[in-house]
């Protein structure tokens, strides 16, 4: 084989490793209560055990009620959990055996914007551009990140604290697009924004996915915004993936005949519930 | 956004400077942030050093019990050491052990912790910061205590206190290490688990008194901690006048220690970490 073939093979074969492989994962929390010499135990599944496998790029949506092991599985994938069982792999790499190559692909954006709250945006993100190695004109990116999420340049150097949950929550995306992730773990990243900030923020997704060559995991519990933004969506019920595939077809699948519904309604005759009925306990696994 | 994803990584040293400086610059804007609080510990700080020192003072003027005599001079000198350096230590290992509390407190521990830094870099980063400003802030306080006290250095040697405080560094690291495990692995009460060890540093290494006074469990501690040498080097050198060719006894145990303690605290951080992923423990709720 000649060298630019090899290189082309290479090239192939690293497209054809899947973004996220998961084969029997699963994942329970262990509580005790009492005195060391009379303690009970009380299980909880997090996760069923799971088989999924998710390809480079598009924006794979993970939908399901509280407790369905959403955030369980974006926490394994980022290297801050360890599965009780089976094998973990991003882009081709164990989670668990090689976490340090792993995490220099992923970043993650969670449902509360973890910031130093006394620390302005700026030294926030100055500081994570430091961790991920990239402090290249970080000012300038940061600007241009913000500007199109309708965040002025004098927000950057207000404290956290001073800013609503929404723009916090921008400032949160911001950071992971300046380190250039592979893979974007993003678990409920609109949840309590008002509807603005909301479209801004799914319009930087949309953006995002069309300019970057990048595979976002998007945690849901907006039906509408899993219909608008995912290629795939993954519905997900007390730890078990019930279903797998683009909206369109999801909803074709769960329609009558001659029938046309929206992923929501494809969700409640799926999984027998509303996602806004969700009373389960309000801890987030 | 295209230019941001093009640009070449780094390698891999470089990026662990980056990111040893970048918590260097963390906690730097954290103590800018909190200048407030910052002042109320140096005051208390500085407070605890005089009061300890006014009471070797008042000893020596009348204060203690008749019959005794005490030399004011070398008395002052004696506890202000001892009071300086634990001001000085309390705030590192309250630094280096609070890292961790207050990224769970603000919730950024995660983020920390999924970043594409070594773990050696990120707690290298933390301990620096602190003792920088653990110099810098007892520095101050010297330079009140020198004022306030009138104190008579010319027979101190300055290389032998610089050369002691240096080597000391490596085990001070370790304990540093050792100590942040703490909030890791019981998210509630692990920084108060860290006072309370503090509070055993405090008692069995001779920072008031010399350890011979302590019954004999208690001195055996003494005699394992590295503390204990790093003051008495340091009052030799004040008091006695010690040049560092008289200490190379005392370097090489305390670089023999830090070359302990330093990989056994990553060893056991590295089995914290993996407790706390397993166990779930590093969200902001525990």
């Amino acid at each position: 084989m000649t060298g630019s073939a090899t290189v082309a093979a290479q090239a192939v074969a690293a497209q054809t490793v899947p973004a996220v492989e998961l084969c029997g994962v699963s994942k329970r929390f262990t509580s005790r209560k009492g005195m060391p010499w009379r303690r009970t135990a009380t299980n909880k599944v997090a996760l069923h055990t799971t088989d999924l496998r998710v390809q480079q790029g598009g924006i794979t949506g993970i939908i399901g009620l509280n407790g369905s092991g959403k955030s369980t599985l974006i926490r394994i994938l980022a290297t801050l959990m360890l599965p009780d069982t089976g094998t973990a792999r991003v882009f081709g790499l164990d989670v668990v055996a090689d976490a340090a190559q792993v995490r220099r692909h992923v970043n993650r954006v969670s449902v509360d914007a973890a910031f130093f709250k006394s620390l302005s945006p700026w030294e926030n993100l100055l500081y994570a551009s430091r961790l991920y190695g990239d402090t290249e004109d970080a000012r300038t990116r940061v600007e241009e990140v913000l500007g199109q999420l309708g965040l002025g340049a004098d927000t950057l150097d207000k404290p956290m604290r001073h800013l609503s949950r929404g723009q916090q929550q921008k400032i949160a995306i911001a950071r992971s697009f300046l380190t250039a992730p592979a893979l974007l773990l993003m678990d409920e990243p609109t949840t309590g924004l008002d509807p603005h900030s909301k479209r801004e923020v799914q319009g930087l997704i949309r953006r995002l996915r069309s300019e970057r060559d990048i595979t976002v995991l998007l945690c849901t519990h907006d039906l509408d915004e899993a219909e608008a933004l995912c290629d795939r969506v993954l519905i997900l019920d007390r730890g078990a993936v019930l279903a797998d595939d683009s909206p369109a077809a999801l909803c074709a699948q769960y329609a009558g005949v001659g029938e046309e519904i929206t992923l929501e309604a494809a969700f409640l005759r799926l999984v027998g519930r509303r996602i806004e009925d969700d009373s389960e306990a309000s801890e987030d696994t | 956004m295209q230019a941001t994803a093009q640009r070449s990584a780094p390698s891999r040293l470089r990026r662990e400077a980056g990111a040893f400086v970048g918590f260097i610059e963390r906690q730097r804007n954290i103590y800018r942030r909190f200048w407030l609080w910052e002042l109320v510990f140096f005051v208390y700080s500085l407070v605890s050093v005089l009061t300890i020192g006014y009471l070797a003072t008042g000893l020596g003027s009348g204060g203690a019990p008749s019959g005794a005599h005490v030399a004011t001079r070398s008395t002052e000198l004696y506890l202000l050491a001892g009071a300086l350096l634990w001001s000085y230590l309390s705030l590192v290992f309250m630094e280096v052990a609070y890292a961790i509390g207050f990224e769970r407190w603000e919730g950024t521990l995660e983020y920390t912790f999924m970043a594409p830094v070594r773990r050696v870099t990120h707690l290298a980063g933390i301990w620096a910061a602190a003792v920088i400003y653990g110099l810098l802030r007892t520095a101050v306080v010297i330079v009140a205590v020198v004022l306030l006290f009138h104190l008579d250095l010319h027979g101190a040697n300055g290389w032998s206190v610089l050369c002691i405080l240096l080597a000391a560094t490596l085990p001070l690291a370790g304990i540093g290490i050792l100590i942040s495990i703490l909030p890791m692995m019981a998210p509630e009460k692990g920084e108060q688990m860290t006072v309370a060890i503090q509070g055993v540093f405090l008692l069995v290494s001779g920072v008031y008194y010399p350890v011979s006074v302590l019954p004999q469990p208690l001195h055996a501690l003494g005699d394992i901690s590295p503390l204990t040498y790093m003051l008495s080097g340091i009052r030799d050198a004040l008091l006695l006048g010690r040049g560092p060719g008289e200490m190379l006894s005392l370097f090489g145990l305390m670089i023999v220690s830090g070359a302990v303690l330093i990989p056994f605290g990553l060893w056991l951080f590295g089995r914290a970490e993996t407790r706390a992923k397993r166990l779930g423990l590093l969200k902001r709720t525990g």
